[in-house]
């Protein structure tokens, strides 16, 4: 592969700039310095229009995440007799449930204040299509979570889910009542594939900067 | 925990009584963060939004 432009002053053509051409690991930190300067990913400053706790909706939203998975991470290591019969695990089987709610309640309530402001704008539609799915795959996550606590509510919601997802189609593929598909989904993909997203997610915030409130836009420049 | 859920009934709306406080709840907190004062508020620079 050969640039036919300069790049970073190295002139096009010479033996500095074939090297970098054929370098990928070049060529990626300097898109990465060129796209995401350190300024940008963890800035000391922000916009005069960020004094509003409608922006803090998100933050707290990954609060309660990082609580999810270490109280997940926990859980997984001890076992569900441990979470069911001794009193540290029923405490951290609700550190659990209740984190997951608070993450629930903080993204839908990130996605009211996004959608009141029109987030997608100047260049941000990806940033709020990675939001929803990250919603989505989320919703999977606590399904599957529902379904791995291995108690009788568990199995009374895989039994009357089973219906609905033969009825979608899904169930060939995605078997409710097979406990160690829905726990290994639960404890390992679907967590994985959540932070992914929120990592894409939270990079492209700092990549744009937070969109400016409708009413402070004045000029073309977004 | 082992009884059913009382329901809200208001023409074609149905919800359980225990959504309807979280979601009222929600509503509540969006109105509050939108007209309590943020502190440390009114400086900084545009220079990020980019």
């Amino acid at each position: 592969m050969t640039t036919t432009s300069s790049v970073g002053g190295v002139p096009p053509g010479s033996a500095a700039e074939t090297t970098e051409s054929r370098s990928w690991t070049l060529r990626l930190r300097k898109a990465i310095e060129r796209h995401l300067p350190m300024d940008h990913l963890l800035p000391d400053r922000q916009p005069y229009y960020v004094g509003s706790w409608v922006y803090v909706f998100g933050v707290i939203t990954i609060a309660a995440l990082v609580w999810v998975i270490a109280s997940g991470v926990v859980l997984s290591f001890m076992g569900p007799q441990w979470w069911h019969d001794s009193g540290v695990g029923k405490f951290f089987n609700s550190l659990h449930f209740w984190s997951v709610q608070l993450f629930f309640i903080f993204m839908v309530l990130h996605l009211w204040g996004q959608y009141f402001m029109a987030g997608w704008r100047h260049g941000r539609a990806a940033t709020w299509m990675i939001g929803v799915v990250i919603f989505g795959v989320s919703v999977l996550t606590a399904f599957t979570g529902y379904l791995s606590q291995q108690n009788f509510d568990a199995q009374f919601i895989a039994l009357n889910a089973k219906d609905a997802m033969n009825g979608a189609g899904a169930g060939a593929f995605f078997d409710v009542l097979n406990l160690g598909q829905m726990y290994g989904l639960h404890v390992m993909l679907l967590p994985v594939g959540v932070t992914f997203l929120v990592v894409v997610h939270l990079v492209m915030v700092r990549t744009r900067g937070v969109v400016k409130p409708i009413d402070a836009e004045g000029g073309a420049r977004s | 925990m082992d009884t059913p859920a009382q329901y809200f009934h208001w023409g074609f709306i149905l919800i359980s009584v225990p959504n309807l406080i979280v979601i009222g709840g929600m509503v509540v907190l969006f109105a509050i963060a939108l007209v309590v004062p943020f502190p440390h508020g009114g400086e900084g620079d545009d220079d990020h939004n980019k």
